[in-house]
């Protein structure tokens, strides 16, 4: 099989993790040897027509894999067409790339073949190739075999940046309904090994030494949304559960979509995007903007967020006798509230209104979203008025209806 | 008037040189016109340099503006520059509508930086011919392998190719490498950055790695969620002529729903025959509870899948207790905390600290002890960035009894001590507070008993006489029960 045919497959079968960041990591440069460089910031070096960026060379170095997920493109009863890369492969390829300034790095995931420790002993051989063989200085983000053993994950955590150990389903019987091989137990206990060895690579021994960093840019997780009938509130509470138990950087939401040769357990709909959009939004508001998930699902009754309307507005809407929030006095954790008004914003109004009193025309050069604040905010010479309370507040927001067709 | 003409290369230089002498002589921003290139008429002679100083985040919003095109920017900044002689804070406001102007341009140039940084797209070239016979005649090889080239066309919105080169030059330190830019050019060769003019677009010879790089892009790809406008946005259509992979857009969109309708459409596959086989060889070899409980490791095993009650949904894992089998004395907490649920070892947490040093105080061995906890899966609400305890209800104390009574049969302890409400009310039965109860021994079915303070509660009392208090009535109950086990 050629090179190109197995990067064809090793790709095609990486597209349904979500997770594309290089950011937030150490800072690295190649200035004293080695090749790449990693400053903070991530870079999407390109974009696909799915909206979706390409910040790292993302696949998977088999897809030959011997668990049975129901979601999975990859699993064992599937018959899609199999491949695997030798290690030199990727790291051909890796280096090749990121010379020509195509990516910022290697994501690495895998197919389990012949055992968990088997697959990641060889994932570890290709991210420490990159590092200690080529003296590569890019991100490295190493998906985790959770039911691997601990010394493999300490030994992944020294080359990697990152890792990730996706958590699947919101809900353990899911998994162990859909992925009989997997365990909820096994996938916890290995996030709570990377916070705990993460914590105690920060800490400098008594001797004032630091030890090797373990990956600096964290963890995170994938969650497949629609694959099961878990309600937001429920995929948000589990998300709330795994920010603050393994300080996981980032959650990942990924709607289900179509595979290749899909198992007939589950629906073949279209993947359900604005739901996908919705979530990310309201883990934005628990994460950056001090809502609890109980506040966030107090405004969506029946345990799914509003489609129409994004939740801090949707929260704002069912809170009216919270506004209108006097902009110049409010606190920042009451500004942070305003529907329109994003952290940045927040942070412009904080400084801004030290030199004297803001007004409506200072707020919209400022950037802020004022078709929706608006409503909510009073200012010297604007006050909402009834607007705040008016019936129809909701529907100046939500998209007009979809007219019917006649047939 | 003062004219001002900026020159087409340093302009950026002659710009702080000639503002910080017009406003060190206080001429203000009316008085002045600001001209770039070989305009029609010459500069004026400026004022001698005089000290003017500026806030650090001006230096820095002046550098990152003069990069603009906006041939206004000259003239703004000096604006800014002369009111910044009373307002030395000016630019904190953002609300300031030429503050806002500026930091718009600054934004836009900011912005196009990083799209350079992500847009650049090295081609390799034939390396540089074989190193020049050096001065002494001796042939120089320069030590290692001749370093690979790299060349690059790129077309910014504005002049970023001086602030985004040493970028480059950062990443791709081991090869030689060219960017090309209308107005600007950077090279880096041998470990040294220099910039020069702009050139017009090179013809780069054909790279092999594209084809691969345009494999990639379209695999990549998920045709059942299309999102074009996302994808404009970030890549906007004026860098896609000279981005390889965009050539490959068209053609991914053309064939993106009969794609997703050829999934939709088809019928499920019987599975490969191998399939069944090692599913189930998997499984096999998958751990699971004991069919019977015959011993203290059974015990612990099996209490490892617990589902007795829905905390273990929630939990890392079941904290089993640890010590000797023949521990004569069994310590019970009430339930793991965030370290313990984490490492999957009981009082190991800031309480355990605690516990601790009143053992050590007593003459209490930790390694003599069963130490083990009334409920085994932590139960938690999170809050902020943290997960916050949160106590057993009588429902879950009692799903765990069960795993208590077994610790209890198989190690058989002399003295069990019950630290905390939930251990005395798992162990006696009995929910009536701690306060006259504790430091006493009551007589259970199961053995005695003995109460006393758990060490969270320790260490949430406020006033810290009443702590201390608490401490060393636990040390002194862990005493007495070594005292009744001499």
């Amino acid at each position: 099989m050629t090179l190109s045919r197995k990067l064809a497959i090793l790709s095609d079968a990486a597209k349904y993790d979500a997770s594309c960041a290089s950011s937030g990591t150490e800072r690295r440069d190649s200035r004293k040897g080695g090749l790449g460089s990693t400053e903070g910031s991530g870079i999407c070096h390109a974009y696909t027509p799915d909206g979706r960026c390409i910040s790292l060379l993302k696949i998977l170095m088999t897809n030959f894999c011997i668990f049975d997920c129901a979601y999975c493109i990859n699993r064992v009863s599937s018959n899609v067409e199999r491949a695997r890369f030798t290690v030199d492969e990727v790291v051909t390829l890796t280096l090749e790339f990121y010379r020509r300034n195509y990516i910022e790095g290697l994501f690495l995931s895998s197919g389990i073949i012949r055992s968990p420790d088997v697959t990641m002993a060889d994932m570890v051989r290709i991210a420490r190739t990159l590092r200690v063989d080529h003296g590569f200085k890019g991100y490295i983000h190493l998906k985790t075999i959770p039911d691997a053993s601990p010394e493999l994950l300490d030994e992944a955590g020294l080359y990697a940046d990152r890792l990730s150990i996706n958590i699947e389903l919101p809900q353990d019987a899911s998994l162990r309904e859909l992925a009989p091989e997997k365990r909820p137990e096994t996938i916890r206990q290995a996030m709570g090994r990377v916070r705990l060895t993460r914590e105690a690579s920060r800490d400098r021994s008594h001797t004032g030494k630091r030890p090797a960093s373990f990956a600096p840019a964290g963890q995170s997780t994938q969650m497949i949304v629609g694959a099961d009938r878990a309600s937001d509130t429920a995929i948000l509470s589990t998300a709330s559960r795994l920010y603050t138990g393994y300080g996981l950087k980032r959650v990942y939401y990924s709607a289900f979509s179509p595979i290749p040769d899909a198992s007939a357990a589950l629906p073949l709909v279209k993947p359900p995007l604005m739901r996908e959009h919705r979530l990310y939004q309201a883990d934005w508001l628990m994460r950056f903007y001090g809502f609890s998930v109980d506040e966030i699902a107090a405004a969506a009754p029946g345990g799914d967020l509003d489609l129409a309307v994004d939740p801090k507005l949707a929260w704002a809407l069912a809170n009216r006798a919270d506004f209108p929030l006097d902009v110049n006095r409010a606190p920042r954790e009451a500004l942070l509230r305003v529907p329109g008004f994003g952290t940045k914003t927040v942070s412009r109004i904080l400084s801004a209104r030290r030199h004297g009193a803001l007004r409506y025309d200072d707020l919209v050069r400022m950037g802020a979203g004022m078709k929706k604040a608006r409503a909510f905010v009073r200012l010297p010479g604007w006050t909402p008025g009834a607007l705040t309370d008016s019936a129809d507040l909701r529907a100046r927001f939500a998209p007009p209806p979809e007219q019917l067709q006649l047939i | 008037m003062q004219v001002v003409v900026l020159p087409a290369t340093g302009w950026r230089e002659a710009w702080r040189d000639a503002a910080r002498r017009l406003a060190g002589a206080g001429v203000p921003p009316g008085e002045v016109a600001w001209q770039t290139g070989a305009g029609l008429f010459a500069s004026d002679p400026l004022p001698p340099a005089g000290a003017v100083t500026v806030p650090r985040a001006f230096v820095d919003l002046a550098d990152t503006v003069l990069c603009h095109r906006d041939p206004e920017r000259f003239a703004l900044l000096y604006a800014v520059l002369w009111r910044l002689r009373g307002d030395r804070g000016l630019l904190e406001n953002p609300a300031d509508p030429l503050v806002a102007r500026l930091n718009g341009l600054a934004r836009a140039v900011r912005r196009d930086s990083h799209k350079m940084r992500a847009f650049v797209r090295f081609r390799e070239v034939p390396a540089a011919v074989p190193a020049p016979l050096s001065g002494d005649g001796s042939l120089d090889c320069g030590g290692d392998a001749p370093r690979r080239r790299f060349a690059a066309w790129f077309e910014p919105d504005h002049l970023i190719v001086a602030r985004t080169a040493p970028f480059f030059a950062r990443r791709f330190a081991d090869m030689d490498w060219t960017i090309l830019t209308p107005d600007e050019r950077a090279d880096f060769r041998d470990g040294v950055l220099t910039q020069g003019p702009g050139a017009p677009r090179p013809d780069l010879p054909p790279d092999a790695s594209e084809a691969l790089w345009a494999t990639y892009f379209t695999n990549i790809f998920n045709p059942a969620r299309i999102k074009l406008a996302a994808m404009r946005s970030e890549m906007p259509r004026k860098y896609w002529k000279n981005l390889p992979e965009a050539r490959e857009i068209p053609a991914m969109l053309a064939d993106a729903e009969r794609r997703v309708g050829v999934m939709r459409s088809a019928q499920a596959t019987v599975a490969p025959v191998r399939a069944a086989a090692i599913s189930e060889r998997y499984r096999a070899d998958m751990p699971k509870a004991p069919d019977r409980i015959d011993s203290l490791a059974d015990a612990c095993r099996a209490a490892a899948h617990c589902t007795r009650c829905d905390l273990h949904c929630h939990a890392t894992q079941t904290v089993w207790g640890e010590g000797p089998a023949d521990a004569a004395l069994m310590i019970v907490g009430e339930q793991p905390g965030d370290h313990e649920d984490l490492s999957g070892r009981p009082f190991v947490g800031p309480a355990g600290g605690v516990l601790d040093e009143a053992m050590a105080a007593a003459g209490v061995a930790r390694d003599r002890v069963w130490l083990t906890n009334a409920v085994k899966h932590f139960k938690f609400t999170p809050r902020g960035k943290r997960r916050l305890h949160q106590s057993p209800d009588r429902g879950e104390i009692d799903a765990c009894r069960w795993w208590l009574d077994l610790e209890r049969r198989f190690i058989q302890p002399r003295l069990i001590m019950a630290l905390g409400g939930t251990a005395a009310y798992a162990l006696t039965g009995s929910k009536t507070g701690l306060g006259r109860r504790r430091g006493t021994v009551e007589e259970t079915a199961a053995g005695p008993v003995m109460l006393s303070w758990h060490p969270s509660y320790i260490l949430r009392l406020p006033d810290a006489g009443a702590a201390a208090e608490a401490r060393a009535q636990l040390t002194e109950d862990l005493a007495q029960a070594a005292r009744l086990l001499a």
